[in-house]
């Protein structure tokens, strides 16, 4: 029988804000345990919540990003449980009236695109990290509450993946819209951005959804798809032969790459949710959500469409580009400064991508700037260095940081398109390889490339291409 | 000035001595704890002295008396607080074992204001556990006796501060109250307790019990004295999103306008069964006082008042089973020692920190969420509450201010009550209904039994309208002499 999977996915997301939710500590990661710390968010008796303004503005942004209806009118409520990295044993979040309702994200996936509906945003409050020591025999965990307080957006789809390739783009697409609306820096390894997934199987054809199994400790997109490849193994196994799929809540093992049951649903928690007293509601008014709304940048599908049809980028090419906010501003900079942005966009995804990923650099801290590299795309084109040539300055430049122009003057890099020149250095080449034009004259073709070779090595490339195939040519056919 | 003549001063009458320097601030910390050593082993009312901190501070009024410079609007005068509220350097109990030895690195927003206000802090009063009582019994630490009969309870739960106040260990003090907790122990030892409108005063710093009710207030000699300690603690705080913006209005000016042609409502259903009748006659000596300084007398009704008192045990219970919560051993308070896991480490630490009472709440609050039961009990509740406040506000479209009596009897004897908790809800029953509705209320004395123990009148008024309170309730005072009786020890 052929199976259909089923996927929804919720994804935790660290709000890029300057100070906690609801205290002034600062929201850093990586500071020495317990240093970000104060009464409001290490839970102390008598302390109150004051809302930062900045976060709640932060998620309303990425709400109206995922195109969310926004309640104008919404509540924090109290999500009751306990664990030792959560100072007061109870969360706040929002149950009964969220940020934002029924929105959707786009996809696109093989070239189709897709509407990924997303049931709810709210936005929480982060929990501390239990760190667990590596003394043998120890009895006891410590507590670092420097992430406790920090603002946390948490967005839950509907069961509207088909597969782990749309699981996927949903992923990616969503990671984008975040880092395009500058409201999270999605930094999986810090934990800024973490999802949960649900899976359930159906035989195709059917409407009725199987069982759903919750999946948890998803630390990467590449395990969420590990964890959701096992999951539609063991279900699929489980149902071809006659068995049910437990509801349940299962946990990844990222070592031995499987899904082992954490509770079943009859051990599932009552969070025992209930109004947050201590935080009057938000009322967001109109004005608010127009200004907002104002400040949306364009989304990475929109771009990268636009990057298509506007622009005549390849959909692979633009997709590309339009990954990152950063790099599409950038590539978008090079083309205000110069008309074919097919030739930016071969040296963006080509040499630029490259040397960042090799010298893991962010773009903001590239050294070669829109206006350096498209000196140097200007150089190429007017024929002043050989495209061999300009890649070469090109990784000089990301080394030195100094302009094209100078480094070419420098190197005694310009190009050789001096006939006289040129023809001097096709007749020495000649006289040193005489068994090529023996060749050549028999009809080997190899010749002719081996002949060009020859020139360029010597020239160290910086003789003009195009010249030297027609004077080799002429001087070939004369002699 | 002699200590006994120093106990019968209110803080607006001492102060002013201060000022007229007729007398200086050490000789009154001095003659203070001379008579609290006499009389604090009856009275018992507080778990924690500061003498060091209250003679420093009185040193320094001194010498600014001596400069000639002014004081604070409670320059000089001994103040006790509840050991509820935060004070940075100082123990905060709760008057439970789980905080035995919690110090907080931080004062609550209201104590932060008595400092600035030069107020002299004698102590912490003892409490019920949390606040969680009508008697002051629930403490875990020791038994508070009323002034005016040690045999019997001092109400709860700011038990130890309306004793305090009532025996002459401090001028003044600041009591929560979140069902009555700060009206019934003034009413029952004969003083005047105000409630504030929910907002009016910062919560920051209070430890939370019913987080939607809690509200601060003064627990005084007199109505001037509760005007005086409300314009201090009153006003915005912005580490309390619930507190107020609205202006705070200069109390002591506008409490001594006259209170002719103002419309006062009996509430019929504050004067049936359970009622007691020594009670019930002196508040209606009371409302003939107020006939006959001019005010209109309306009977009216309040008819979800019934449900007042099983609306406020799902509530406040509720959130006080997630306000506690975080007292688990993990960070601070107490820890059980020799457990196994976490989970042991948790319930342990609990069931030994936590009194009886506390745990009762605990577990009911935690029944009223549940799911299955959120429904039928939380949100139900909440339903009732608003209805209960929209009795109110019909009721204040005919009249501009409510009577009734605070507490239905007088106080009663130690361990009379402990054994039956629904008799001991009761004690709240008149008090209750002001705190789900988030009315500003007042208690002051209006009486006594034939057994020398004092009654509390109660007056009820709009949404901040605690100056008009204050207005009616210090005009009673001014035709009668119960708030200068003295308990005599
Ligand atoms: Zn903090």
């Amino acid at each position: 029988m052929q199976y259909e999977t089923v996927i929804g996915l919720e994804t935790h997301a660290e709000l890029l804000t300057e100070t906690k939710l609801f205290c002034g500590c600062l929201n850093r990661f990586g500071a020495p345990p317990n240093t970000l710390v104060c009464p409001v968010c290490l839970g102390l008796p008598g302390v109150l919540p004051v809302m930062n303004k900045k976060g709640f503005e932060m998620a309303l942004k990425a709400t109206l990003a995922l195109h969310c209806r926004v309640n104008q009118f919404t509540t924090f409520d109290r999500k009751n449980y306990y664990y030792p990295d959560l100072p007061k044993n109870y969360q706040i979040s929002q149950n009964y009236l969220n940020l934002g309702v029924d929105g959707y994200l786009e996809i696109k996936y093989d070239g189709q695109e897709k509407r990924i509906r997303v049931h709810n945003v709210h936005l929480e409050e982060e929990a501390g990290k239990l760190i667990h020591t590596e003394e043998p025999g120890a009895d006891y965990s410590l507590v670092d509450f420097n992430r406790a307080g920090v603002p946390l957006l948490e967005i839950v789809t509907y069961p509207d993946m088909r597969s782990l390739e749309e699981a996927e783009a949903y992923m990616n697409t969503l990671r984008n819209v975040l880092l395009y609306t500058e409201v999270s820096d999605c930094k999986m390894q810090e934990g800024s951005l973490r999802f949960e997934a649900s899976i359930s199987l159906r035989p195709t054809g059917q409407e009725k959804l199987g069982n759903r199994v919750e999946i948890k400790n998803l630390n990467s997109m590449k395990a969420v798809l590990k964890a959701l490849e096992y999951e539609t193994g063991r279900q699929r196994e489980s149902l071809e032969g006659g068995g049910v799929v437990a509801m349940e809540t299962r946990l990844w093992d990222e070592l031995r790459e499987r899904t082992e049951r954490m509770r079943t649903k009859e051990e599932a928690h009552d969070y025992r949710y209930f109004p947050e007293p201590d935080l009057a509601p938000v009322v967001i008014k109109d004005q608010w959500l127009e200004e907002l709304s104002a400040t949306l940048p364009e989304l990475p599908l929109a771009r990268r469409n636009r990057f298509v049809t506007e622009l005549g980028l390849s959909d692979y090419d633009a997709g590309v580009l339009a990954e990152d906010k950063a790099v599409a501003d950038y590539f978008e900079r090079c083309v205000s400064h110069y008309e074919s942005p097919k030739v930016v966009c071969n040296w963006v995804t080509n040499d630029v991508l490259r040397e960042l990923k090799e010298r893991r650099l962010e773009i903001k801290d590239f050294p070669v700037g829109p206006e350096m590299l498209v000196e140097l795309i200007k150089l190429v084109e007017t024929g002043a260095v050989s495209m061999p040539v300009a890649r070469g300055v090109f990784v000089e430049m990301v080394d030195t940081k100094k302009k094209a122009p100078q480094l070419v003057q420098e190197r005694g890099l310009l190009q050789i398109s001096d006939s006289a020149e040129l023809e001097g250095i096709i007749q020495a080449i000649l006289t040193e390889n005489p068994n090529a034009l023996t060749d050549y004259k028999k009809g080997k073709k190899t010749a002719f490339t081996f002949l060009v070779g020859q020139i360029m090595r010597k020239t160290k490339g910086k003789a003009n291409p195009q010249m030297v195939n027609e004077l080799l040519k002429q001087k070939l056919e004369a002699s | 000035m002699k200590v006994t003549e120093l106990i019968y001063l209110t803080g607006y009458q001492l102060k002013e001595k201060l000022l007229s320097r007729g007398l200086t601030a050490q000789e009154v910390v001095e003659g203070l704890f001379a008579h609290l050593d006499e009389v604090e082993p009856i009275v018992r009312a507080y778990l924690l002295l500061d003498r060091e901190g209250a003679m420093r501070k009185a040193r320094e009024m001194d010498a600014r008396l001596k400069k000639g410079e002014g004081l604070g609007l409670l320059g000089g005068i001994p103040i006790a607080v509840k050991d509820n509220m935060c004070t940075s350097g100082l123990k905060t109990t709760c008057a439970s074992r789980i905080l035995e030895n919690f110090i907080p690195p931080y004062d609550a927003h209201v104590v932060e204001r008595l400092k600035e206000a030069d107020a002299i802090i004698i102590g912490k009063t003892n409490l019920d556990e949390f606040a969680m009582g009508s008697s002051t019994e629930n403490s875990a630490f020791k038994l508070t006796r009323n002034p005016w009969d040690p045999k019997r309870i001092p109400g709860g739960s700011s038990g130890g501060s309306a004793a305090a106040v009532s025996a002459g260990t401090a001028l003044m003090a600041l009591g929560s109250d979140t069902g009555g907790s700060v009206r019934q122990p003034a009413a029952l030892c004969g003083v005047t307790g105000l409630k504030p409108t929910y907002g009016r005063v910062s919560r920051y710093g209070l430890v939370a019990f019913g987080s939607s009710l809690d509200q601060i207030g003064p627990i005084t000699r007199d109505v001037r004295d509760a005007a005086l300690l409300l314009q201090v603690i009153a006003g915005r705080d912005l580490k309390d999103s619930t507190s107020s913006d609205i202006p705070v209005p200069d109390y002591l000016k506008e409490i001594e306008k006259p209170v002719k042609g103002l419309r006062l409502g009996l509430p019929r259903e504050y004067f049936m069964e359970g009622l007691n009748e020594e009670v019930r006659r002196a508040v209606e000596e009371a409302v003939k006082v107020y006939k006959k300084l001019g005010m209109a007398i309306h009977e009216i009704s309040l008819p979800h008042t019934p449900y007042a008192v099983a609306v406020y045990y799902i509530i406040a219970t509720a959130e006080a089973s997630s306000n506690l919560a975080r007292y688990d051993g993990v960070r601070y308070g107490y820890r059980a020692a020799n457990t196994q896991n976490i989970i042991e480490m948790y319930s342990r630490s609990r069931v030994e920190g936590f009194g009886r009472e506390v745990k009762r709440r605990i577990m009911l609050g935690t029944y009223a969420l549940s799911s299955g039961y959120y429904e039928a009990y939380y949100l139900k509740a909440s339903k009732v509450r608003n209805l209960i406040g929209q009795d109110f506000s019909s009721a204040f479209e005919s009249v501009d201010f409510i009577l009734c009596p605070t507490s239905p009897t007088p106080a009663f004897k130690l361990g009379e009550r402990l054994a039956n908790p629904l008799e001991m809800y009761l004690s709240d029953v008149y008090t209750i209904p002001a705190n789900l509705a988030g009315i500003p209320a007042i208690s002051i004395p209006c009486g006594f039994t034939r057994e020398n123990l004092p009654i509390g009148l109660q007056l009820m008024a709009r949404p901040f309208e605690e100056a008009g309170l204050l207005q009616v309730a210090r005009a009673y005072e001014r035709e009668t002499e119960w708030h200068l009786r003295r308990p005599e020890l």
